[in-house]
């Protein structure tokens, strides 16, 4: 039989993961399915009682998003349009059952290749910080998942919060997801846009990140370099080209062929930022 | 370890003592008896246990008891409080919202969710609310209509006595399914039971030996009892056919398949979760599995079982006319393939049940579809007379043909039987999965001819089918096939040849349909390819070679009545030309890669077994104060044969319907009125029905010497009967009462008029035939390779409509289905064991769906009904492909038809 504690600050949570490993407990929308039929004798620190890890606040120079936040937070969250592509996901994550527990944080330390949060995160140079007993660190969330359900938080650690620095005025992100079937959809391929607009139109900058084609979501820098500077319309849609996506290596699937993950998810990208540039996506 | 937690439950404080990390829906309801939260999965992938947290909708499997410290909980016993909500639960029982009724608590949850924030929302903030909850029965559309009229549901409609039938009067056991008071399988046990859990093989091919389970008894001293093959009393086997009981009850030395029980653990609750299958000591040898169709017919292929060496459970053949000359005589020949794969019925409520020892008896309560088969398969595996066992049927919380066979029955009789006590099961997800019945993957292929004017002459079918590692029902798919191969047209050339082929995979069985919506892929592949040969628009080709009254079958013999296949074709003749033309419209004005398509598929269906007696008896009886009663054994699994039984009788007998009560399936109760399969409830049980409301109403007539057309009225333990003559009366206090309390009683019987198939499959296989036509338009992303199914029009001719709102249940249930199995779902053992990776269509997939019924009369049925079940599923993959075909012009060969295969087969088609 395992123990349980739910303790009420982070510091008595930190405390109690310097004593030994546990199991991290939020939404608990990752944990109880990966045990249908099993025995629940895990021991387990649940960290729903800890008011500091609620809220998502604006600290100066960046968003803080609290360990607890659920996907129903963010979809209601009110942030500015770079967060478009994050909300969006935050609708078309599992139903609404789901979005009212599962959190963002714990969907980013789930680790799966298909998690909706990854692009997102990645396209808004997330970080993730970790707090340990005496300690802070922190991490973008590229170098913080290491591979399929692998991360580099530390069996002391607590993660207790996403740090989302500042983006210019402006900058939108959006998001494009591909299942099978409407509602309740793991993803085949998704895509993460978010562009920074220039004052002649132009594109400043551009953050490019696909889900579900590679063991952890990439950000694709050469189709980053593509698009800057170029003219912010729908033609954008024609900068993407398959050379581009040489960072991913998606996998031969239930769901889907790896080749297939590949073409859809150039074609979405190629929606997405025909609908950043103005066209219908 | 337990904690006390503190919460409020629908307005009251509770206080439980629990594992702080117990779902939250066991707490609900073992601890609180609040067993209207349905458990489907325990992985927040079906939305069944949807509960209210602080007014929020949230999986109650997967919220930790310990979270709702402190916090508010709702479920659906407590919704009739809220004024508002009663109106949304009258609103779903109205509109025919709830059929099988398991997803309907989770379904108001989430609806009452959105009614307190939006009082009045559009469909599309009713399908993102509802979007997480998983219904297989209802196709959705009539749950959207009861959210949306929440308001302000509609009327019940009440028919006055005689008028039942062909009305639209709702379930008469529709309440307690929207209260959540419906018990089903898994909501109740005998106090004191103990909690069973099958070991199953992780290999699909293993010799094993079980270990000496003293260690594992004395680590766990609340393990009852390890039960294994050696504890079975009787004979070890069962299978639908009487003379292949094959399937063991617990595998004996060896596991034919992954997922089949090798041993049964038996102890109280917390022992029974506690244990591991890595705990028992199990030496397995592996041995190399027979995989797929071409596995089981290699050359040197191992026999999955002994005594048959070839891998060929049965074949089917048919031979009608010189098929030879009519190919090469014909002006115009098509071919067509088609491979379909393992499908899951994936009905939300799992296998659950108990049995109990009573004396010399054993009493079983399950979730089946046919409890006098459950009741013989208990007598054989028990060694018992068939009079000392006792089956009650559960609420049934969706069927589609697996709870036909034995799934926790077997296990729960050996473990009562041999322990003395009662014993209760539930299955899991992964366990009902992997364990239980699939569809039979196909591989079909194909060649129809017709003449320069577009009449059919020849159609020749082959088809491998692959059955598992158990005969189930795969000699029925050897045998309905042959017969439906050349679909619902008239061909007087004909050859067919099947084979069922042993796999070491789930058994393959029933699953709506039996191989006919695997072989009308191919036959409407046939239809469109021959049209466009001859020229031919795809509708008027079917109505060219629709069969018609006088036409000689597939089988030999000429139908005499009820064929409105060219009837369900005119009716769609108008919506098709709409259609497709303003599909044609949209496509020449596209400038993104979006096309749209139309396409058409039509279905004709045998209902009832196949050239077998199967013969159904009703009893209506009256007790001395004045109840009228109807006994069936037609187990209602959510489609509505509790009340189109209710309102034949009633109409036969003359009396309103909501007069009746009734009792359901319990074989100590009622007569055997089959199984609810081969849609032949209403047909066969529905005629038992009338008759036995017919004999009751005579006998009536004769004690007052009443005239034919009198009207009677049964009030305070007096029957009242009027005719021309006058008025007469019947004291039924007076009359002495049978074993049931029933003082007049009437009975009727019905087995379907048919004969035996001879060598060549001539003969006249069913009493009667369903026939139906659908049209689909879709839209196809031709860059992604999805395909969105934008509308479905169904026409279906059911001979009468007994039941207006159960008839476009069942089609708009049917469609989802077969919509599913035409673009989304394909089980693969071992990694498709839940339904987050096995896909089922969502509230969000399903598009509004137009239902025309037509009525072309059949003698020998109820009224004039026939069946729909399984006739409302097999047309809606053939216009799904066909559609796809119009938009993209591409043929899809292989189901489903998921984007990566739609896609790759337009890049084909782009590069030659």
């Amino acid at each position: 039989m395992g123990s349980y504690l739910r303790p009420r600050t982070i510091e008595e949570a930190v405390a109690q993961l310097a004593a030994g490993p546990r199991i991290l407990l939020a939404g608990g929308t990752d944990y109880y399915p990966a045990r249908v039929g099993r025995p629940l004798d895990d021991d387990i620190l649940d960290i729903t009682a800890i008011p500091d890890l609620t809220g998502i606040t604006d600290v100066g120079d960046h968003w803080r998003i609290g360990a607890l936040t659920r996907w129903s937070d963010l979809g209601r969250a009110d942030l500015p349009p770079a967060f478009d592509g994050l909300k969006a996901a935050a609708r078309q994550v599992g139903g609404a059952q789901v979005q009212n527990a599962g959190t963002i944080c714990g969907n980013v330390c789930n680790a799966s290749p298909a998690a909706d949060g990854m692009p997102n995160l990645l396209v808004l140079d997330a970080s993730v910080e970790l707090s340990a007993a005496g300690s802070v660190r922190t991490l973008p969330v590229g170098e913080f998942v290491t591979g399929n359900r692998a991360t580099e938080r530390r069996a002391d650690e607590l993660v207790t919060a996403l740090l989302i620095p500042k983006v210019p005025d402006g900058a939108r992100g959006s998001f494009l997801k591909l299942g099978t079937r409407q509602y309740l959809v793991i993803s085949i391929a998704m895509v993460a846009v978010l562009l920074v607009p220039a004052a002649d139109g132009s594109v400043a900058e551009a953050r490019v990140a696909v889900g579900a084609c590679s063991p952890v979501a990439q950000r694709l820098p050469a189709l980053e370099a593509a698009l800057r500077g170029c003219v912010l319309d729908a033609g954008l849609a024609d900068i993407p080209d398959p050379s581009h996506m040489a960072p991913l290596n998606p996998i031969d699937d239930v769901r889907a062929t790896a080749a297939y993950r590949l073409d859809a998810a150039l074609t979405l990208l190629r929606r997405a930022l025909r609908e950043q540039g103005g066209g219908a996506a | 370890m337990s904690d006390v937690i503190a919460f409020t439950v629908n307005g009251r404080d509770a206080s439980v003592e629990a594992d702080p990390m117990a779902r939250l829906s066991d707490v609900l309801r073992l601890q609180l008896g609040l067993t209207g939260v349905k458990v489907g999965c325990e992985a927040g992938d079906c939305g069944a246990c949807t509960v209210l947290i602080d007014d929020e909708q949230v999986c109650a499997c997967m919220v930790p008891a310990a979270q709702v410290e402190g916090r508010r909980v709702e479920t659906v016993e407590g919704l009739a409080d809220d004024p508002a909500m009663r109106k949304l639960q009258d609103s779903f029982h109205r509109h025919g919202a709830a059929q099988c009724g398991i997803c309907t608590p989770g379904m108001l949850m989430a609806s009452a969710e959105l009614l307190r924030a939006e009082p009045k929302p559009d469909e599309q903030q009713v399908k993102d609310a509802l979007g997480g909850v998983l219904c297989r029965c209802t196709g959705y559309r009539k749950i959207i209509d009861a959210v949306m009229d929440a308001g302000n549901p509609p009327p019940a409609e009440e028919p006055a006595a005689g008028e039942a039938v062909g009305s639209a009067m709702a379930k008469v056991d529709g309440e307690p399914k929207v209260t959540g008071a419906e018990i089903y399988a898994a909501d109740a046990a005998p106090e004191g039971s103990l909690w069973l859990r099958a070991v199953r093989s992780p290999h699909p091919r293993a010799r094993f030996s079980i270990g000496d389970d003293g260690p594992l008894r004395a680590r766990f001293p609340g393990l009852v009892r390890l039960i294994t093959a050696a504890d079975v009393p009787g004979h070890n086997g069962f299978g639908i056919y009487p003379h292949i009981k094959d399937q063991p009850a617990l595998a004996d030395g060896i596991a034919r398949f992954r997922g089949e029980a090798v041993a049964a653990l038996v102890g109280d609750e917390a022992t029974i979760r506690a244990i591991r299958d890595e705990d028992l000591t199990i030496e397995w040898t592996i041995l190399p599995p027979v995989l797929g169709v071409d596995g089981g017919l290699a050359n040197n292929a191992p026999a999955v079982q002994d005594d048959k060496p070839d891998n060929i459970l049965a074949r089917g053949n048919l031979v009608k006319g010189d098929l030879d000359k009519a190919l090469a005589d014909a002006a115009h020949v098509a071919e067509a393939r088609m491979e379909t794969g393992f499908v899951e019925h994936a009905y939300i409520e799992p296998e659950a049940g108990w049995a109990r020892r009573v004396g010399d008896r054993i009493e079983i309560f399950a979730t089946t579809q046919a409890p006098y088969m459950d009741l013989e398969e208990t007598a054989n595996i028990l060694g018992l007379e068939r009079d000392r066992v006792r089956i009650i049927p559960s609420a049934c919380g969706g069927g589609f043909g697996s709870k036909l066979d034995q799934s926790v029955q077997p296990l729960l009789a050996v473990a009562a039987w041999v322990i003395g006590r009662p014993v209760r099961c539930t299955y899991s997800r992964p366990e009902s999965m992997a364990s239980t019945t699939k569809r039979h993957p196909a591989r079909m292929r194909a060649r129809a001819a017709c003449d320069a004017d577009g009449r059919l002459t020849a159609y020749d079918f082959t088809g491998d089918f692959d059955t598992g590692a158990y005969a189930s029902w795969g000699p029925t798919v050897a045998d309905r096939v042959p017969i439906h191969c050349p679909g619902p047209y008239h061909v007087p050339n004909l050859r067919a040849r099947t084979r069922a082929v042993l796999t070491n995979m789930a058994p393959s069985g029933a699953f709506r349909g039996f191989g006919v919506p695997q072989c009308a892929l191919v036959h409407e592949a046939l239809m469109d390819r021959l049209a466009a040969s001859t020229g031919i628009d795809q509708l008027e080709f079917r109505h060219i070679n629709a069969l018609r009254k006088g036409d000689e079958i597939s089988t030999g013999y000429a139908l005499e009545a009820s064929a409105g296949q060219a009837e369900c074709l005119e009716a769609l003749r108008e919506r098709w030309a709409e259609w497709r033309t303003a599909a044609d419209t949209y496509n020449e004005g596209a400038n993104s890669a979006l096309r749209r398509g139309v396409g058409i598929g039509s279905v004709w269906y045998g209902c009832g077994n196949t050239s077998i007696s199967n013969p159904s008896t009703m009893h209506v009886g009256i007790a001395a104060d004045g109840t009228v009663t109807l006994y069936t054994g037609a187990v209602d699994i959510g489609e509505g044969a509790n009340t189109v039984m209710v309102q034949i009788a009633a109409d036969a007998l003359g009396i309103a319907a909501s007069q009746f009560h009734y009792i359901m399936g319990d074989t100590d109760l009622t007569a055997d009125a089959g199984k609810t399969s081969g849609s032949r409830q209403t047909y066969v049980s529905g005629r038992a029905a009338q008759l036995a409301g017919e004999d009751l109403r005579a006998r009536i007539l004769r004690l007052t010497n009443a005239v034919a057309d009198a009207a009677i009225e049964v009030a305070g333990g007096r029957i009242a009967v009027r005719d021309g003559t006058g008025a007469h009366e019947i004291d039924l206090g007076a009359l002495e009462a049978d074993a049931r309390g029933n003082v007049l009683t009437g009975e009727g019987w019905f087995d379907p008029p048919t004969t035996p198939l001879d060598e060549n499959g001539q003969g006249k296989p069913y009493g009667t035939f369903g026939f139906g036509a659908q049209i689909a338009r879709v839209e196809v992303d031709t860059d992604l390779g999805t395909v969105k199914v934008l509308g479905v029009a169904a026409a279906h001719d059911v001979g009468r409509a007994i039941n207006t709102q159960q008839l476009e249940g069942q089609i708009h249930g049917g469609v989802a289905q077969g919509l599913g199995y035409a673009l989304m779902e394909e089980y693969v053992p071992g990694r498709t064991d839940n339904l987050h990776d096995y896909l089922i269509p969502t509230i969000g997939d399903l598009p509004p769906i137009e239902v025309i019924l037509v009525e072309d009369p059949e003698p020998t049925g109820p009224f004039g009904a026939k069946g729909i079940g399984e006739h409302s599923l097999i047309p809606t993959a053939p216009a799904i492909l066909g559609a796809i075909e119009h938009a993209a012009g591409i043929r899809i060969e292989q189901l489903p038809a998921t984007p990566h295969r739609v896609r790759a087969a337009i890049k084909a088609r782009d590069h030659g």
